[in-house]
């Protein structure tokens, strides 16, 4: 039991030099997903024999001297919004309850190719909207440093799976924050590249333009192995960048000289939770002592990413999640009962005398959407595909949407500009650690709002990362987020790295009854 | 601007969700809140500002028109709710 601590890194090792087989290693996580998943609610489902076989032929592949992968024989586990040919992607929504997808997302086919070994996927909030992982159909996931509260969101299955050593690696995606918030607020390691490094095929969409695939894991050293396997061009993505993809699992351990650190000044104002920004601003001096030089700088639109996020992101998934339709995948409302319902009301409104409003009943067609898509879709979801439909429709397109992404400009060039006089920005993940569960279900905006110093990297396109940086009274996690120019991923795990070296917070680990 | 919820009613049907009496009173307070939110952006003047749609603006991806394998019919009909040997099946489209 005690080798699910370990790091990727050293089980990538040991693996190699067969002091351990794949078949342990994988059965060793499987016993401790049996063990605690029931009271985390991390995994939606598990592989069990299909990932021994696959372990085993990678064992008996290795005796045999057969050339292997980087992860041959590594057990990982995918967030549920990834596709996997022929086995259950929920999205964590009951209009996915039974999907099995005909291929695999290309970052699946890759860990695959790579030797890795699935043990299942991981929960999520419905469509990967929401920051607390509440939003899921098939329960909460639970934050393994205090199972009262949340892990973060969307990615929280997979943030939870790594702090609770259900995986030493796992794939998450991050549209505003859904690596990095989640890492931060479990204590783990959480890389959210740039967009356009990881291939996005296969990735069922949320908001196309700022979706992006990334590691999360225990060090940044893991996140490397991870992202190079993963990143790169695909002719499946015409958004992937066809630019050449660093070793980063070499280069990750060489330390940044002369780094400049940049603070937003915007980023430490008002909101900021007192223990966070002391955790936060002690990270920074770590930094300081390790030869780096800081400055403060100005991002002013960045106080405008949250309301610039929350029109773009609705806007774009309310396109997206048009395709369900309960015609070609998914479910569909029961038919008969639907019909039936429909033309009682017509009979109602008839002998009512209101035949206006009986002819402008829906059709069944249009009927038979509403109904199965109120059926399928939670709450949250509901109000993203409403909150976008509306910014979208007419009269309102210029005033919110295009609007939108006017502003959305305007906050990269201050990314711009700032990248001129720094080589990385440095602040705060999240305002505050892991509220309790159900404490913001009812106040979506105070949700959001969350979400402030995450947003604006998706919006202008650059790469973060988030690693462990402290913990508060409550002995919760606090994260340190980094933020690089675009195609900047090197850097960043080099400066997570250098940090790793001298702090210890990444090892911490929670009690698990 | 504040929203009303004949609003509210007129987008889920432009989104194609049927709301409860509940849900809609409850959505127009949500979505009103969020709405007044996101409308500190008008205090932004954005005249000469050109919309970024995209983080990555490309140009066009351009392939050749080659004939490839795709998926198989049954393939894309197996997640269907209701389908037959080639077709995805719907409730009639006209009237009676």
């Amino acid at each position: 039991m005690t080798l699910c601590f370990e790091t990727a890194v050293s089980l990538a090792t040991k693996l190699r030099d067969r002091e351990i087989t794949s078949v342990e290693l994988t059965q060793a996580f499987l016993d401790r997903i049996e063990r605690l998943n029931d009271q985390l609610g991390i995994y939606l489902s598990v592989r069990g024999e299909a990932a021994l076989a696959e372990a085993a032929q990678i064992d008996r592949r290795r005796e045999s001297g057969d050339e292997l992968g980087p992860l041959a024989g590594m057990p990982i586990a995918v967030k549920d919004v990834l596709c996997t040919e022929g086995e259950l992607t929920t999205c964590g929504s009951k209009m996915l309850e039974e999907f099995k997808p005909p291929y695999d997302a290309t970052v699946v086919a890759r860990i695959k190719q790579a030797g890795a070994i699935i043990l299942g996927k991981l929960n999520m909030d419905e469509f990967a909207m929401g920051s607390s992982t509440e939003n899921s159909a098939f329960g909460p996931t639970r934050n393994p440093w205090d199972t009262d509260r949340i892990p973060g969101g969307s990615s929280g299955g997979s943030a939870a799976c790594i702090a609770a050593s259900l995986a030493p690696l796992a794939i998450g995606t991050d549209t505003g924050g859904s690596i990095r918030q989640p890492a931060s607020l479990c204590g783990v390691t959480g890389l959210k590249p740039t967009y356009g490094r990881v291939s996005r095929y296969g990735l069922v969409a949320f908001a196309s333009s700022l979706d992006q695939v990334g590691p999360l894991a225990k060090t940044a050293e893991d996140a490397a192995l991870l992202l190079e396997v993963i990143a790169g061009h695909d002719d499946a993505d015409s958004t992937s960048a066809n630019v050449p993809v660093p070793e980063y699992s070499q280069s990750v351990s060489q330390p940044l000289e002369n780094l400049r650190i940049g603070l937003v000044r915007e980023h430490f104002g008002e909101g900021l939770d007192a223990e966070t920004e002391a955790a936060v601003r002690e990270a920074i001096r770590v930094y300081e002592s390790l030869g780096a030089s800081v400055e403060e700088i100005s991002m002013p639109h960045s106080k405008y990413g949250i309301a610039t996020y929350y029109i773009i992101a609705p806007s774009e998934a309310s396109s997206n999640l048009a395709r369900y339709d309960g015609v070609h995948y998914g479910r569909r409302c029961d038919e008969k009962a639907m019909l039936a319902e429909l033309e009682q009301e017509r009979q109602e409104l008839i002998a009512a005398g209101k035949q206006d409003e009986a002819n402008r009943l829906d059709s069944p067609l249009v009927r038979m959407y509403r109904q199965t898509r109120a059926e399928g879709f939670g709450a949250e979801v509901k109000r993203r595909i409403m909150l976008g439909a509306y910014a979208l429709s007419a009269g309102y397109y210029d005033a919110y949407y295009l609007k939108a992404l006017k502003v959305r400009r305007l906050i990269r060039q201050d990314y711009d500009a700032a990248f001129e006089k720094v080589d990385l920005i440095a602040g705060p993940v999240t305002p505050a650690t892991a509220y309790k569960i159900g404490e913001k279900a009812d106040d979506p905006l105070s949700m959001y709002l969350g979400d402030l110093y995450t947003v604006t990297t998706n919006l202008a396109g650059v790469a973060g990362i988030s690693i462990p940086a402290g913990f508060d009274a409550a002995n919760l996690p606090i994260g340190l987020q980094l933020q690089a120019p675009p195609m900047q991923e090197e850097r960043l795990l080099r400066a997570a790295h250098m940090f790793q070296q001298a702090t210890d917070w990444h090892t911490k680990q929670p009690e698990l009854a | 601007m504040s929203l009303e919820r004949k609003d509210v009613e007129w987008v889920s049907l432009l989104a194609r969700l049927r709301l409860s009496e509940g849900e809609l009173e409850k959505m127009t307070q949500q979505l009103g809140q969020i709405v007044e939110y996101v409308e500190q952006l008008g205090e932004l003047n954005t005249d000469d500002v050109e919309p970024m749609a995209h983080a990555i603006e490309l140009s066009n991806v351009l392939v050749d028109d080659t004939a490839r394998p795709s998926l198989e019919r049954n393939a894309a009909l197996a997640n269907a709710p209701k389908h037959d040997d080639e077709c995805y099946r719907v409730p009639a489209v006209l009237g009676d």
